[in-house]
């Protein structure tokens, strides 16, 4: 696997540890455990939002419609929950969560698989009837009161942290090893199946990956059916952590998500893209949103640097692309002399 | 066709294959059988159904009537499986590769596919993968990235991958596009290793000396017919072309009577241009089509840039009509009624990804709109009708792309776009690189009817069999010097290559 994309992960890593440097220096409040806690908790569910959109892209296509896939799951299994005064496992509420997002996934996918429609367009037009079926069909409201067995998973802790000097305490929610979880089963996906090589290979050219003998179909309405079932156990997990049941809050996510993949090096283009680099993306931009607080840079300036870092992000990406291009016939040239 | 005694050896047969597109017949009854080892030239025309024969091979398409035989099992209806598992492998133009995936990812993935595989195992990739590249000797990394590699190199790569799939016939779709000469070379002793092996290949091809040196046997398809089966040695380049495009090409020379006591239409002084040319004098008479030739840095190709105003000459001077011109610049060319059609037309000549008919106005544009600018429609549509027809240019539909048309279409369009503007001079650089036969041929005719229409024209080539018959003089170029003009009338082939290379 190329250099290259290490070297882009490493300048993502960079970013992040100078950003807390300095945000370390100006307030002397980075480097606290609860802090440090507050963000790993922050970044739970858009980190899961980001396996499922880095499948998507290194694919060669685009997602919006999670977050509202998320939304539909979490809201419709909260109100179902609710009115059968479920008391059981909490896995059940995941499961059914999962499960009215994979509906959605395959609603996508079968539209971009089977009519070969392009992935955005499928995606805004999902996106726009999930949020029409949301806020006019079910009416949806908040919920203040969640089923108790969410409530119960919401508040499980793995542990507390506490900040030694002002006695602040912050909990690590439980929820964390779903996102584990998830990037464990993405990880495998992508690098030991033949599925995820397919995913690869259609992201590289999808003419080829058909002749090679992928089943480029298949796989393409299975990526949207995974991205359907993790967003519904993102939306459920959210539910959980915030202990109530928002269904217009994730909106609006899909942006973030998608600038944080393609600032961990993923090509828009298809084709390439690693965890690690979403994953560093993702906790960059959750960094920014959650500790410019800490500079005391009002909340409205916090858009303003995520854009900018989006900027800068990709532009050294497509910078890098200019120089590899520009190597591209010199060393074509030494190899015909070769 | 006789049939072999040894029907064993026979690893293809297809007999009366007959294909239909939406009522336009693209086969009709075409016949194609390989020996074992052998190397097939499989040729003819753009559009003569080539491709469509492949794809039928390959199960690509199925076919309306006809039967394949592979290995002795005959087939009336063939999947892409049936046929990758009779040992075919196709090489298209464009390799099917994954340009984001490694050498060892790209070499190895058929055969897990075929292998239906669910888990990837690196380690057995890499052993896959080192066992394809052993096999032609091939030495890359193989971590590589395919999209930083050469052509050259991407080319052998889709070869690896064809061997490892347990090929017998290895079908090559126009493996010479893209390459370098030397390329070419590499490719052809790959080739004879594969034929060693006992690979047969089907070698796809209408560049004539390439069929000659490669293939052992050929088969020419014209309009979907077969027109010929063969051993290469039993016909000659003449024969080749006469059988790919059924017509005979009289070798005349072209000899017109030229006044060459008016006033030439453009004349030469001691023009010269730092490393490029030295004190370069000539005539270009009314109605002459004027070679220059020489080898590859002799100062041909500069001084057609000079005449065009891209590298405007340091000294010296140049004459329209008798009237002494500068030309610095390009808009000084052409408003001095100079064309200029350069040797790589895709790049250079022509806006590939616009419409055909938009390419053969684009020069012409002031003279099709009214006062204010604004593009008169009714000129601009009746221009387009003019053109297309005067140049028999085929296409179903003008507003297609130009890269829809083929080689020598699109130097048809090439051709139109001066012609539209009443160019007085032009100069063509290489006119028939990467054309078929049939339309090489025709663009010879047309470039002879303007110059009896009283054009001048300059070609810049190297192709000497083309200087000979469409030119009536020649100037032959070394070292940035002119060394020697003569009637082409006066000397043959085999002389003027030889002038070239003397010193």
């Amino acid at each position: 696997m190329g250099k290259k994309r290490l070297g882009h992960e490493f300048y993502v890593f960079l970013a992040i540890v100078s950003l807390s440097l300095i945000i370390q220096a100006r307030s002397g409040q980075f480097f606290t455990l609860n802090n440090i806690v507050d963000l790993m908790v922050s970044f739970i569910v858009p980190a899961i939002f980001a396996m499922c959109e880095l499948i998507v892209i290194i694919s060669g296509g685009m997602d919006v419609s999670f977050p509202a896939v998320a939304s539909l799951s979490m809201f419709a299994t909260t109100k179902i929950l609710l009115s059968m005064n479920y008391t059981g496992n909490v896995f059940f509420a995941f499961l059914l969560s999962g499960s009215f997002g994979l509906i959605m996934g395959a609603i996508n996918g079968a539209l971009i698989s089977i009519f070969n429609l392009p992935a955005l367009i499928v995606t805004l037009g999902t996106q726009s009837i999930f949020m029409g079926i949301l806020q006019g069909a079910l009416n949806a409201q908040e919920i203040a009161e969640i089923p108790k067995v969410m409530f119960d998973f919401g508040n499980a802790k793995l542990f507390v942290a506490t900040n030694p000097l002002n006695g602040l305490k912050s909990n690590m929610s439980s929820s964390i090893l779903i996102l584990f979880a998830v990037v464990i089963i993405t990880y495998v996906f992508l690098h030991f199946t033949m599925w995820g090589r397919g995913v690869y290979a259609i992201g590289g050219d999808s003419n080829s990956a058909i002749r090679a003998g992928f089943k480029v179909k298949q796989i393409k309405f299975s990526i949207y059916c995974f991205v359907g079932i993790v967003a519904g156990i993102a939306g459920m997990t959210r539910v959980c952590m915030m202990q109530n049941c928002q269904p217009n809050n994730l909106i609006g996510m899909e942006m973030t998500v998608i600038a944080a993949v393609v600032l961990g090096g993923t090509s828009v283009k298809g084709g390439s893209g690693t965890i690690i680099g979403a994953l560093l993306g993702t906790f960059l931009l959750t960094i920014i949103s959650n500790s410019l607080l800490l500079l005391s840079i009002p909340t409205y300036w916090q858009s303003f640097f995520t854009g900018l870092i989006i900027i800068i992000g990709t532009g050294v990406t497509s910078f890098q692309l200019i120089l590899s291009s520009h190597r591209l016939p010199s060393m074509r040239k030494s190899k015909n002399e070769a | 066709m006789d049939t072999t005694p040894q029907t064993a050896e026979i690893i293809l047969k297809a007999s009366n294959i007959k294909k239909s597109f939406s009522g336009v017949v693209a086969l009709d009854g075409v016949d194609l059988e390989i020996k074992k080892g052998e190397i097939h030239c499989l040729a003819g025309e753009n559009g003569c159904g080539k491709s469509t024969l492949i794809k039928i091979i390959s199960g690509v398409y199925g076919m309306d009537s006809g039967k394949i035989e592979l290995n002795g099992h005959t087939y009336h209806k063939i999947s892409p499986i049936d046929s990758i598992r009779n040992g075919v492998q196709v090489i298209y133009q464009d390799f099917s590769l994954f340009p984001n995936l490694s050498v060892m990812e790209n070499l190895a993935y058929n055969t897990e596919l075929a292998q239906k595989r669910t888990f990837v195992n690196w380690k057995r990739l890499r052993k896959i993968a080192e066992e394809a590249i052993r096999m032609i000797d091939f030495n890359i990394d193989l971590d590589q990235k395919v999209e930083l590699l050469s052509i050259a190199n991407r080319q052998q790569i889709a070869i690896c991958r064809a061997l490892i799939n347990d090929a017998k016939l290895i079908i090559m779709d126009e493996p010479t596009t893209a390459l370098t000469k030397k390329e070419v070379q590499n490719l052809f002793r790959i080739i004879k290793l594969l034929q060693v092996k006992g690979i047969s290949i089907l070698f796809v091809s209408h560049k004539i000396e390439e069929v000659f040196e490669i293939s052992e046997r050929l088969t020419i398809l014209r309009n979907g017919k077969n027109v010929l089966a063969c051993s290469t040695s039993e016909i000659d380049n003449q024969d080749f072309s006469y059988y790919m495009t059924g017509k005979k090409f009289e070798m005349s020379c072209y000899d017109p009577t030229i006044d060459y006591s008016a006033t030439p239409i453009l004349k030469v002084n001691n023009l010269s241009l730092k490393n490029g040319f030295n004190d370069i004098s000539f005539s270009l008479y009314r109605g002459e089509i004027l070679g220059i030739t020489g080898l590859l840095g002799s100062g041909r190709t500069e001084l057609a840039l000079s005449l065009f105003g891209i590298c405007p000459a340091d000294s010296g001077s140049i004459e329209l009509n008798g009237i002494d011109v500068k030309i610095t610049s390009v808009f000084d060319a052409i408003q001095n009624g100079i064309g200029y059609v350069p040797d790589d037309r895709l790049t250079e000549g022509l806006f590939l990804d616009q419409a055909i008919s938009d390419n053969i106005i684009v020069s012409n544009l002031e003279n099709l709109s009214n006062k204010i600018g604004i593009l008169d429609n009714k000129k601009r549509i009746a221009a387009i009708k003019e053109w297309l027809e005067k140049l028999s240019i085929k296409t179903s539909d003008p507003r297609d792309n130009v890269q829809t048309l083929s080689g020598g279409n699109q130097q048809r369009v090439v051709l139109s776009k001066w012609m539209s503007r009443n160019t007085a001079i032009l100069i063509l650089n290489g006119p028939t690189i990467g054309v078929d036969i049939g339309s090489k041929n025709e663009i010879h005719t047309i470039l002879r009817s303007l110059a009896e229409k009283g054009m001048g024209i300059l070609i810049i080539s190297d192709d000497l069999p083309e200087v000979l018959t469409t030119c009536n003089r020649i100037l032959i170029m070394k070292h940035g010097n002119l060394m020697g003009r003569l009637k082409s009338s006066d000397i043959s082939e085999l002389e003027l290559a030889r002038e070239c290379i003397s010193n």
